[in-house]
């Protein structure tokens, strides 16, 4: 068990020096002289480019900027946004909480309504309520993000703010920030959960079909539980397990659906600074939201692995 | 190759067909694509491409559907039919040319680790595996920021961003596949990497690539949508994202002009759904077990 465990978590860092090392590749080595970009139509001379590329270290050979990129990373230093002019890492810290609120609160509800349609459709295969509810999940599974987000905010009208994430003359105490701050998610977070629900519901009831057959589950009926019992204390649990990979898996999912929601309800987490920094070009506060996401679910992905290990003790005993 | 072979491959095919046709689902997702295929290639003669130019319109701009204009207009005063009906061909290719690009490197990936085995093997899947926890959409954002824009680049960055998937699947079938006695065989005849691979595993695994093939398409019309929408297509070009991208930014919602939200939104809809209908079906149909099931 320390074996494995020391082998994942080994595993885990390996991929997230990787994730540094791809960002010095995307965001360094690939763009070329970023001090050519910065200074793009503006009169520089040639005093200056050279006084810049020595500020920024830029002009070392690309080994010896890697290691003091390496070694910056490894502190937590970013560099300097070029949009904000702040340290990128402060910018992110800001923007951290925003993020966690909405995609925990909305993956949350689409864990439990993924999973109780799942539970009811595979149970009642073939009925109406289940070709309804899967046909509905792929349906909405095809539906871009974004586009479902503009729909619900143009169909809803003046019910809910279209942006933002607080208006700025809402009494300070806790009680109307929060009442606030929830009425500007309800929509942000109402897409993220279409969006992402249907992903479980379908996995949930494919892999609660697996075990529909099972002999564990005649056995159940023949003491005489009743049918919501089998399915309560038998077979869901049975099928809860590759569920529970699939739910860690799918993160990357809801990392990409938290860029494209943020950037249309303007909801001030890192998927909008994503999208200021895509626009700006802001490299180097790209590369920090990469590292960051990208460092956040691969940790996601080890937990999923550890957390399936706890739960499922046929993995353990091998 | 012999007469017989070719006679058994056409009655393999046939069979397939008609279990295919018997679905009803794969089928209507079938014809939806001909259809759509169809009115993209045709959409250069059936259509006046001189509507796409900001500089001849003659409508005002945000005019909601009438009997001239069927979807109203966008911001500029352009046909909103013309321009989904434009932005089809754009997304269709973009789509297809990521998607061959990423079954192409996928392939290439999941037979050499299975086939090779040992540490090229090892290197291969650990670098899979780091590719399919890394947010996909994040690193396409990435590469297509860092690089210059337009179609290729924005080929590029879905299709070396969505392969870990099928490089997982056919290196799995690969190593079913070289686990059965004929192979075993072809090699004590002297069969090389090269025989092997082309004339055993490829045929055994392509089905299953042609599958996942289909699957793939509709994932990336949807990343397409995505990067164009974030404003990272080609500019140049009229596509689906692109023309929500326009709508976001000159604020189609507070105008309330549901005839530019609805109209690329639906196609990028209808597409996807088409493909993976096509999809599920083809699987049903090649993978026996699933019979039944769905």
């Amino acid at each position: 068990m320390i074996r494995h465990l020391a082998g994942k978590v080994g595993g885990a860092l390996v991929s997230l020096l990787f994730v540094v090392a791809l960002g010095f590749l995307l965001f360094r080595v690939i763009p070329g002289d970023p001090v050519v970009a910065m200074t793009r139509g503006r009169p520089v001379t040639g005093d200056q480019l050279a006084e810049l590329r020595a500020r920024l270290g830029v002009d070392k050979p690309l080994d010896e900027q890697f290691v003091d990129y390496l070694t910056a990373a490894l502190r937590g230093d970013f560099g300097t946004s070029y949009v904000y002019s702040r340290p990128v890492l402060e910018l992110i810290g800001e923007r951290l909480w925003p993020t966690v609120l909405l995609t925990g609160t909305s993956t949350v509800l689409a864990v439990v309504i993924g999973l109780w349609l799942g539970i009811r459709g595979a149970w009642r295969r073939g009925s109406r309520s289940d070709r309804v509810s899967t046909g509905l999940a792929l349906a909405q599974w095809a539906m871009p993000t974004f586009w479902l987000g503009m729909l619900l905010s143009l169909a809803t009208g003046d019910l809910f703010p279209s942006g933002g994430m607080r208006y700025p003359d809402t009494p300070p105490d806790f009680l109307s920030q929060a009442v606030d701050v929830a009425h500007h998610m309800v929509l942000p977070c109402l897409t993220m959960i279409a969006v992402v629900y249907a992903q479980y519901l379908l996995v949930m009831r494919s892999s609660l079909l697996e075990e529909m057959h099972a002999d564990y589950l005649t056995t159940a009926r023949a003491k005489g539980l009743r049918d919501d019992l089998v399915r309560r204390r038998h077979a869901v649990p049975n099928a809860l397990l590759p569920t529970v990979t699939l739910v860690f898996l799918h993160l990357g999912l809801v990392v990409s659906g938290a860029i494209t929601v943020e950037t249309v309800f303007s909801w001030p987490g890192l998927g909008l600074l994503t999208y200021e920094a895509l626009t700006g070009p802001d490299l180097p506060l790209l590369q920090g939201t990469f590292v960051v996401l990208a460092g956040a679910v691969i940790t996601m992905n080890v937990f999923a692995d550890l957390l399936y290990r706890v739960l499922d003790p046929r993995v353990r005993a091998s | 190759m012999t007469a017989i072979a070719w006679q058994r491959r056409q009655a393999a095919a046939r069979a397939t067909w008609r279990e295919f046709a018997s679905q009803r689902g794969g089928l209507a997702g079938l014809i939806g694509l001909a259809v759509i295929t169809l009115l993209a290639v045709l959409a250069p003669w059936v259509t006046d491409a001189s509507g796409l130019d900001v500089t001849r319109v003659t409508a005002r701009p945000w005019e909601p559907p009438s009997s001239s204009h069927w979807l109203g207009t966008d911001h500029n005063g352009r046909s909103v039919l013309l321009l989904t009906w434009w932005g089809t061909r754009i997304s269709l290719v973009v789509g297809l040319a990521a998607t061959v690009l990423s079954v192409l490197i996928g392939t290439v990936v999941g037979i050499a680790a299975a086939h090779f085995g040992g540490w090229v093997s090892a290197v291969l899947m650990r670098f899979t595996d780091f590719f399919l926890v890394l947010p996909s959409l994040v690193l396409a954002i990435a590469l297509s920021t860092v690089l210059p824009r337009g179609l290729g680049t924005i080929v590029l960055a879905i299709g070396v961003t969505s392969w870990p998937a099928t490089a997982r699947l056919v290196r799995a079938q690969t190593l079913a596949v070289e686990a059965r006695p004929f192979i075993e065989r072809s090699r004590a005849l002297g069969g090389g990497h090269g025989h092997v691979i082309g004339r055993h595993v490829l045929p055994a695994v392509l089905p299953l690539v042609f599958v996942n093939t289909t699957l793939t398409v509709a994932s990336a019309i949807v990343a397409e949508s995505t990067l164009s929408f974030l404003g990272l297509g080609d500019p140049t070009r009229v596509s689906w994202g692109s023309l929500l991208h326009a709508a976001n930014m000159h604020g189609a919602v507070s105008q309330r002009a549901w005839w530019f939200l609805v109209p690329p939104g639906l196609g990028v809809v209808c597409v996807v759904l088409a493909f993976t209908l096509c999809g599920r079906a083809l699987e049903t149909v090649l993978n026996p077990r699933l019979k039944g099931e769905r």
